[in-house]
């Protein structure tokens, strides 16, 4: 069994090569076709309202509520009524301000969490196991419980309207996620690894620095990119404890408005969500295999 | 790894950061890669107790505090003061001073949110649990299109909530393509069980692909032959799924739904952002945290009481899951963690 599932590593391209071709000819009748189907259905299921964000997007003003499936009325106008101060929007700092927090966060997170990974995936120290629940528990903490204290006391020392007030509470969780995807990576690591290194005349120190370190690189970078989007897609802490000069891209979206009050401007909102959302996609899309793998590891978050 | 004298202490801890397992090792190395690892893990442990620990203690002590304010019995101001439980029964009791509180405050909605809260996160996460199985299902046995389909699948995770709420706010407004596709004209965001179901439906949406990747996890351990042998055994595809798969994978489905059930509990930003808090009757989406964010303003210690009380509940109801339920999340995240993935 164990060997088994070693082989079967790494998703879905292994197994499937795996798979002797004849079963597959054999089965390429009622069984594929229902597979096709199910493939069809949570693709469309995934894409579908984020297709129709995008369409939304390029589509002029007076058109916003048309039902056409493709791109009808394509203009750009929705990107620059975002990006306009003159309706007291201000979409571009907030995308500034999301980018500050957000490499911020993960900066802190990664730099202080590598170490503590390291010592749970490759030491043996006593409490190492009410260290991952303290780390797992703390993961799960409902962010809400925070905000009281914490808006009462930053409020108390001026510190609203600063940045530190926005990526200290995004610690909270940015940290407990990193520790935990990066175990799951170190861990995954061949222990021959660092004796093979020793063996062929590294010091230990060495060892960790030329090859553990190098060697993590793509662990680290996928925990930090995780690490980004946790602290870029958070909304709670950030609309209580951000100012106007401050607030990130969600709270921002979130409080649009419109030429007239009461008068939703969807499609600018459509196209500052596009913005938000296209390159965050695109990335996740490039490093899919890698980031579905650090979610599972320590996928805690959605 | 015998240490030479003259080492400095930098020095041997990077020898012994880098050792090998311990297997057959003395108990004096032992005990030096217990304190590394103590080092190593200390500024993890102390800038948790610094963002998580700290607050949670101050709500705990806030919340005994009196808010200031007009003490509704003698209607003289009060600066604060201890206020013993009188917070914690403001909620629980619905008391305001010394009688029930009237309809349309705060404290009279608490138990009305519970139940949203309970209600939405039953809701979401048995759709979401057994959506995300037949996904994984498809997924798992997809020979072709899996790199589509896992892109695909990444696409509503990696939406910030907050943009997803805009975006459903979109699809569900009176003009909107749900009410043009279905020939309806709901008021998804304003009727009482529209909004909640706009919420449920922009959750399923967005949470589903997730639970779906997790138990995929599950799924991609479990051997091909043990299938093989149950076809020789002749059972049938159903025998399969529920005699095979589902005891096989329901480590990894547990701790998918303990996960799922804690995120839930502390639903925010849908509701916050889709319904403007409120939905309907202005309550009919009101969840504890959104409560616990309209009371801020009126409050800080009764705010405090009052999430300290959420957070009471996500701990008794992540406490039930691990001890009664056999979610062992630690255990079956190490095992996974050694398996596929």
């Amino acid at each position: 069994m164990a060997s088994t599932t070693a082989v079967g590593g790494r998703g879905g391209v292994a197994s499937a090569a795996e798979r002797p071709a004849i079963r597959r000819r054999r089965r390429f009748t009622f069984g594929s076709v229902r597979s096709y189907i199910g493939i069809a259905v949570i693709v469309i299921f995934c894409l579908a309202p984020f297709y129709w964000m995008v369409v939304t997007a390029f589509r002029q003003v007076g058109y916003t509520f048309d039902t056409t499936p493709w791109p009808t009325h394509v203009t750009l106008d929705n990107f620059r009524t975002a990006f306009s101060t003159s309706l007291g929007n201000h979409f571009g700092r907030a995308l500034v301000n999301s980018a500050i927090i957000g490499v911020s966060t993960t900066i802190l997170a990664v730099a202080v969490g590598c170490f503590a990974a390291y010592a749970i995936a490759r030491l043996d120290f006593r409490g190492k196991y009410l260290v991952l629940g303290v780390v797992l528990g703390a993961s799960m903490f409902p962010g809400v419980a925070l905000l009281t204290p914490l808006f009462q006391l930053f409020t108390s020392i001026h510190w609203i309207g600063g940045y530190q007030a926005l990526i200290i509470p995004d610690i909270s969780f940015a940290l407990p996620l990193t520790v935990y995807t990066l175990t799951a990576f170190f861990a995954e690591m061949p222990w021959e690894l660092e004796e093979a290194a020793v063996v062929d005349g590294c010091t230990p120190g060495q060892a960790f620095r030329k090859v553990i370190l190098p060697l993590a690189a793509p662990g680290l970078f996928t925990t930090a990119i995780l690490a980004f989007i946790s602290s870029w897609n958070e909304f709670l802490l950030a609309s209580e404890l951000s100012s106007d000069k401050t607030q990130p891209v969600t709270v921002a979206i979130a409080q649009f408005t419109g030429s007239q009050p009461h008068q939703e401007p969807y499609t600018a909102v459509m196209a500052a969500g596009t913005i938000v959302t296209v390159p965050l996609v695109a990335m996740v899309l490039l490093l899919q295999r890698r980031i579905v793998a650090g979610l599972t590891a320590g996928g805690v978050k959605g | 790894m015998s240490v030479t004298s003259g080492v400095s202490a930098d020095d041997k801890a990077e020898q012994d950061k880098a050792a090998p397992p311990p297997r057959n090792r003395g108990s004096s190395l032992r005990k030096g890669e217990g304190k590394l690892g103590l080092y190593l893990i200390t500024p993890t442990i102390v800038l948790l107790a610094v963002v998580i620990g700290y607050p949670v203690v101050k709500a705990i002590v806030m919340s005994f505090q009196k808010d200031p304010g007009l003490d509704k019995a003698t209607g003289m101001f009060v600066s604060g003061g201890n206020a013993g439980f009188s917070n914690y029964t403001h909620w629980i009791l619905q008391r305001c001073g010394t009688v029930s509180c009237p309809p349309g405050t705060l404290g009279a909605e608490f138990w009305d949110s519970v139940g949203t809260t309970f209600f939405f996160t039953a809701t979401t996460v048995v759709i979401e649990v057994i959506l995300g199985m037949w996904m994984a299902l498809v997924m798992n046995r997809a020979f072709r299109g899996r790199g589509l389909l896992r892109a695909s699948v990444l696409v509503p995770w990696a939406i910030p909530t907050a943009i997803t709420a805009k975006l459903w706010y979109f699809i569900f407004a009176y003009d909107g393509i749900a009410n043009r596709v279905l020939h309806t004209h709901i008021l998804w965001t304003g009727d009482q069980w529209a909004s909640r179901f706009a919420i449920i439906i922009a959750d399923v949406w967005k949470t589903t692909p997730f639970i779906a990747l997790l138990i995929l996890a599950g799924l991609q351990v479990i051997p091909a032959d043990t299938y093989e042998a149950a076809v020789v055994d002749g059972a049938n595809a159903w025998q399969r799924f529920t005699q095979v798969t589902l005891p096989l994978v329901r480590p990894a489905l547990m701790v998918a739904i303990l996960f799922r059930v804690l995120d839930a509990l502390r639903i925010y930003d849908l509701p916050a952002i889709l319904t403007g808090g409120g939905g309907g009757t202005g309550h009919a989406t009101t969840t504890l945290s959104i409560l616990v964010v309209e009371q801020i303003r009126g409050g800080f210690n009764s705010a405090a009481a009052l999430s300290t009380l959420t957070f009471l509940l996500i701990f008794l109801v992540a406490f039930i899951f691990v001890r009664f339920l056999g979610a062992h999340v630690v255990q079956t995240q190490q095992r996974q963690q050694k398996g596929t993935i």
